[in-house]
């Protein structure tokens, strides 16, 4: 690992996201439309708003870093980029980190501006810190970024790329707790949603919107969601082949 | 096998399956340091999984590669070979001089080399634009560019001069004997046989295997004939009898 290459490859993904300002429109504007949404669709139950709303700030930040995270690092594949960075004295981990720290500067702008929109012009009502649920608003962008950059390791093409998005995402969505409470499903689902980081990041967003004091359990589930995107990264590295057939 | 010092490359036994077919078998080679070597060959002959695995980043099935005395692809050799790949492998979004920056620092080269390197492929003039928006053969330029960066013993160079004008061409045939004077080593690829007469040294390629090794003038004593092309026709006749 170097600093010095790290801090490059940051640079040059800034600048490569610099060249293509609509995408970070994109990037930036779609949570914001998305949650201004959910509160119109809400609009006559602002209880419910309230109660999923923070939910759905952990969601929307995360697909959309995902998505973008993936494509950008499969272009690289396919431009024949990564084959000649990779006989380079590039590091694996250099390569990921520049990405995960580039794509992690626009999750925070991103993040931070979800949660402002939320808290101040939708008039979302939580129990806990301002601070905390954008922090985790933050984790769970960054989240998206890491197993973006992870599973573009098993795309070949931009379609299939784009198909990891339902494949990844939707099954947390759906095991997350959000539809019905994790211990209200089957045994094995309960098993299963233990293992899959979106729910933690979901998990920690419910208790501060109830929970006036930040508990031990909303810390442990921060963590683990910071630890799921080492691990993520930690497995792309492990899958960055210098050889290929 | 052990590579002695007056070899860049030496290869033994390599055998390269591609996609459940073999793209290379049982080549061996030896090329020396210091010269401008052409490796020519029909399109789809092997010529670039070759260079690949001299670089290092093909998955090799048998045989040795050993390259500057090291195994192609070890750590050492990652700042001494340079490599640019047939299609331009290089980010389009990016201005030429970004592109460059950014190799340049990840193979820790000063930062007056990207200066250099655009005034010796000619394109100090297109610093600041955008490679989408250059022509194909500036792109690969901009390419070939990256691989002069810093200063690596070996060039591997896959096609670098395919879709260039005359007289760039030629001033960059200069650039590699320039290169090679300084005792670097060149590998340049080719499917276009009247380059042949601008290189040292000759490999001729067909089917996965080196036909012959020599200098474009004993080639031509050796067959007889008047050019790279009749030379490379009158190899492979004698060849064809040969059962496959």
């Amino acid at each position: 690992m170097s600093v010095l290459r790290t801090a490059a490859t940051i640079r040059r993904v800034l600048q490569q996201l610099r060249r293509d300002p609509r995408t970070v429109a994109l990037l930036l504007v779609v949570p914001m439309v998305l949650l201004w949404l959910l509160e119109l669709v809400f609009d006559a139950q602002p209880a419910t708003f309230d109660q999923i709303g923070p939910a759905l700030l952990a969601l929307f930040p995360l697909v959309v870093m995902f998505l973008v995270t993936s494509v950008t690092t499969l272009r690289e594949r396919t431009s024949g980029t990564l084959e000649r960075l990779l006989s380079m004295p590039l590091g694996r981990l250099d390569l990921l980190l520049g990405y995960l720290v580039a794509f992690g500067l626009v999750a925070v702008v991103q993040a931070a501006l979800a949660s402002a929109l939320m808290l101040g012009f939708l008039g979302l009502d939580v129990a806990g810190p301002a601070w905390l649920l954008v922090l985790v608003a933050v984790v769970d962008a960054v989240l998206g970024c890491a197993l973006g950059l992870f599973v573009s390791a098993f795309a070949r093409t931009e379609f299939q790329a784009v198909q990891f998005m339902p494949a990844v995402v939707l099954p947390q969505f759906l095991l997350c707790g959000l539809l019905v409470p994790r211990d209200e499903m089957g045994a094995v689902l309960e098993a299963i949603s233990w293992a899959l980081p979106l729910s933690y990041a979901v998990d920690a967003m419910q208790r501060i919107t109830v929970e006036v004091t930040v508990s031990t359990r909303t810390l442990v589930d921060l963590v683990v969601v910071i630890a799921s995107i080492g691990l993520s990264v930690a497995l792309g590295a492990a899958t960055l082949r210098r050889r290929t057939a | 096998m052990t590579t002695d010092g007056a070899h860049a490359v030496a290869i033994d036994g390599l055998r390269v399956v591609r996609g459940g077919r073999v793209v290379l078998d049982d080549v061996s080679l030896r090329l020396p340091a210091g010269r401008v070597i052409g490796l020519l060959g029909p399109s789809g002959c092997g010529k670039s999984t070759l260079l690949r695995s001299i670089v290092g980043v093909q998955i090799v099935e048998q045989g040795t590669v050993d390259v500057l005395g090291s195994p192609a692809g070890t750590a050492a050799n990652r700042t001494r070979v340079a490599y640019a790949t047939q299609a331009a492998s290089v980010y389009d979004d990016l201005s030429v001089e970004e592109n460059l920056r950014y190799f340049a620092a990840v193979l820790g080269a000063r930062a007056s080399d990207v200066a250099r390197v655009l005034a010796e492929v000619d394109l100090a003039e297109q610093a600041e634009r955008q490679v989408m928006r250059l022509s194909g053969g500036q792109r690969s330029r901009v390419s070939l560019a990256v691989a002069l960066l810093g200063v690596p013993e070996l060039l591997v160079l896959d096609e670098p001069t395919v879709g260039l004008d005359p007289v760039l061409r030629s001033d960059l045939w200069d650039l590699f004997h320039r290169l090679a004077d300084a005792g670097r080593t060149l590998l340049v690829s080719s499917h276009v046989m009247d380059e042949a007469t601008r290189c040292d040294e000759l490999l001729l390629m067909r089917d996965g295997a080196i036909l012959v090794q020599a200098t474009p003038e004993s080639l031509l004593a050796q067959t007889g004939a008047r050019d790279t092309e009749e030379a490379f026709l009158a190899l492979v006749r004698d060849r064809s009898p040969a059962p496959a």
